[in-house]
């Protein structure tokens, strides 16, 4: 059966990352390496508040007492923090009011990667903030949004605009001192988006956030803050790509949300990082921390993630119930092809009484990556009649790639109830015949397979999303069976 | 002449099963090729739609009086080789609807069409469940899975109508049916037989013969076609069963 499976390896033809391209720029930076005067520079350049630097030096301070973890199932070479350049902006330094002010360049790198900027997008019902490097290109539609108190902005607006907001808020799901890379985003990070919905409203459109790094040899160090009052509703979705370089590059992202009684959040991600190239070189390490907090009484907070890209993906959406009758859910989808290496998976943190939390993990490994899923779910003693489900499958398209399943269980208490499922299986040389014998071909197999393996997760995205995140699935597995 | 095979020996982990099968199918013709458990009947099936599970070690192939054997898989299918599995397997998650689309489309690509849009694709499919008599949900469930052996047949038969073959294999289609379903896969059998296709017939069984009429019936017996006939054979067959071969 060897010969047959070689067969079917090289049968493929490895498919070259899409977005690769770099656009040619203008670009203002800041000199490289990472001291107390990188990060005056940046607060500097963001013309910020007082709190802001002194939340920067507090958390930069802090980081040179820390040591980057190492209990992640991920191999890489040490990163040298020396070497990256922590401020990179597009040309032109003031905040573009209309499209007409955006460099032209710019705008056809959005419009390459599928996203309008312009106004039109209205049509189909999604707000966009895009992110270039440091800084955020352009907002779209935030003005409709403001009729409703809605606000939609890039972080750095929202520093200048409602800093009360953001010294409520920041660091208080992620504290300065979470981890090695929060603490380092808290220090450099340059922008990101920024969310508000005021009490009892309803946001009629998806907001999106689009982040793209261009510039080389820059880190990528966003922030987004997500605020529903109480009653509040808003899906939110995210997508990334990044030009392909053989160096590797580092993006250290912090998400908070904090969800207050009856609201709901719901936050969706397609992560696309280059990954580097098929022999393992090059590609981004994608060092995040996502948390929300259920504040208030039968809030919802749920993450699903597509994560396709990055040559290192580590990352934890996690959700803290405190609130009575607070629900979290988990839907990953996770892809280790070539020599990708994924590390993901949840925290539930059960808190309050009756709360409940759902974790659907699909990992699918090919080529020779790795693909780890780690969980923590927590019921504390007071989450008294708290549930939790939990399910985990990991999908082989190989024999040299690699799937583990990390879950850590802890109860505090007698009367909640959690379930832990996991299954391992492998696409079957029958299950590719059958699609070949009515006339599909092997890449498309593998697609519709994988797909249909992954649907329970890629229905709860968003229609926008549903179908980008099912072509990425299927073009980011070729060549990944062997 | 639409398939013509000379003197095929194919052979799997260096076991040879088939031992020079000579058979000739003409447009419009229905062969039905029964024989013991074990004679290669299945074998024979899977190396003309082209699984390479099976080496083929001597002996010609050909298809519309082109050489099939080195021809890929899905090559062969958009040229209208359909294979009706024995044992269909479960592919989770992914619906019959988008399955028979996805296959239907590149078929049509195939043969230089558009894609077929979302309503006529839909017609096509009430259609088609119509002959089958499958239950109009059936479509909306994952292929196969948690079907009851019925359904997985009926299933089979289905895509045939939908995919419309020029040379359709059906292996042991009737075997664990019960006698509506066997019914109900005749009746479509017969509703597409035409004279610009053909069907190869693969049972154990003579009842499902009952039903569809072959114009030919061989029996394959240790690897080879040991005897050739009208469908009376058939039934002098299963008069006699297949011990009456070893001695003649």
């Amino acid at each position: 059966m060897e010969s047959e499976s070689n067969k079917i390896l090289n049968a493929f033809t490895q498919s070259e990352y899409k977005y690769g391209f770099i656009t040619d720029i203008e670009t203002d930076m800041a000199p490289e390496g990472l001291n107390e005067d990188i990060i005056r520079f940046i607060s500097e350049k963001k013309q910020e508040p007082a709190f802001l630097l002194e939340f920067r030096l507090k958390s930069y301070r802090y980081w040179l007492t820390m040591k980057e973890p190492k209990w992640a199932n991920i191999h890489y070479p040490k990163i040298d923090f020396q070497d990256i350049i922590y401020y990179a902006a597009p040309g032109k330094k003031k905040i573009p009011g209309s499209l007409d002010e955006v460099d032209p360049e710019l705008l056809d790198t959005f419009n390459k990667l599928g996203i309008s900027l312009n106004e039109q997008k209205k049509l189909t019902g999604v707000a966009v903030d895009a992110v270039m490097d440091s800084v955020s290109v352009k907002t779209t539609f935030s003005e409709t949004l403001l009729k409703l108190g809605i606000i939609f902005c890039s972080f750095s607006e929202a520093v200048k605009n409602h800093p009360d907001l953001i010294k409520q808020y920041m660091g208080t799901v992620v504290p300065y001192t979470d981890n090695y890379f929060a603490t380092l985003n808290s220090a450099v990070f340059t922008d990101g988006s920024f969310c508000y919905i005021p009490k009892g409203v309803r946001c009629p459109v998806e907001l999106s956030t689009y982040f793209r790094i261009n510039a080389a040899n820059t880190g990528q160090f966003e922030r987004t803050l997500i605020i529903a009052e109480e009653g509040a509703y808003v899906s939110y979705m995210e997508g990334c790509t990044a030009p392909q370089r053989d160096t590797n590059q580092l993006h250290a992202a912090i998400v908070e949300i904090i969800a207050l009684k009856d609201a709901e959040v719901k936050y969706a991600t397609v992560q696309n990082w280059y990954p580097g190239n098929k022999k393992g070189e090059g590609g981004i390490y994608n060092f995040v921390t996502k948390r929300g907090i259920c504040k208030g009484n039968n809030s919802r907070i749920s993450w699903t993630q597509v994560e396709t890209g990055s040559a290192i993906t580590w990352k934890y959406p996690s959700c803290i119930l405190l609130g009575d009758n607070s629900v979290g859910e988990f839907y990953s989808v996770a892809v280790a092809n070539n020599f990708q290496q994924a590390d993901t998976g949840t925290k539930m943190q059960h808190l309050g009484k009756n709360t409940r939390s759902t974790i659907i993990s699909k990992g699918i490994s090919g080529g020779n990556g790795n693909n780890s899923y780690r969980g923590l779910v927590r019921i504390a003693k007071n989450a008294v009649n708290s549930r939790n489900y939990s399910q985990c499958d990991s999908l082989l398209l190989g024999n040299k790639c690699g799937a583990h399943t990390f879950p850590y269980i802890q109860v505090e208490n007698k009367s909640s109830i959690v379930e832990h499922e996991a299954t391992t299986s492998k696409i079957s040389e029958d299950q590719l015949f059958y699609c070949q014998q009515r006339g599909i071909d092997m890449e498309s197999a593998i697609g519709l397979i994988v797909n249909g393996y992954a649907k329970e997760v890629l229905n709860k995205l968003p229609m926008e999303f549903a179908m980008e995140a099912q072509k990425l699935l299927s073009v980011s597995l070729e060549g990944s069976v062997g | 002449m639409l398939l013509s095979i000379k003197n095929l020996h194919a052979s799997i982990n260096g076991k040879e099963i088939l031992k020079g099968i000579d058979l000739e199918v003409n447009y419009g013709e229905v062969h039905a090729i029964m024989g013991p458990n074990g004679t290669g009947k299945s074998t024979l099936a899977a190396v003309i739609a082209g699984r390479d599970l099976f080496e083929v070690t001597e002996g010609e192939v050909k298809y519309k009086d082109k050489d099939l054997l080195k021809v890929p898989v899905e090559e062969r299918a958009r040229e209208g080789i359909f294979l009706g599995f024995q044992y269909p397997v479960e592919i989770p998650g992914v619906s019959i609807t988008n399955f028979l689309r996805t296959a239907l489309n590149e078929l049509r690509k195939y043969r230089g069409l558009d894609p077929m849009s979302a309503v006529e694709f839909l017609k096509l499919m009430e259609e088609k469940k119509k002959l089958v008599e499958i239950q109009s949900n059936l479509t909306n469930r994952s292929v196969n899975e948690g079907f009851s052996g019925g359904e997985k047949k009926k299933n089979e038969i289905f895509q045939m109508a939908m995919l419309d073959p020029v040379l359709a294999i059906l292996d042991e289609t009737d075997s664990g049916l019960d006698i509506d379903a066997l019914r109900i896969v005749a009746k479509g059998v017969n509703h597409l037989r035409r004279k610009d296709n053909a069907f190869l017939i693969i049972t154990h069984y003579q009842r499902l013969l009952e039903y569809i009429i072959p114009d030919y019936v061989h029996v394959l017996f240790e690897g080879k076609i040991v005897k050739s006939g009208g469908k009376e054979l058939a039934i002098e067959l299963e008069e006699k069963g297949y011990d009456w071969l070893k001695n003649t």
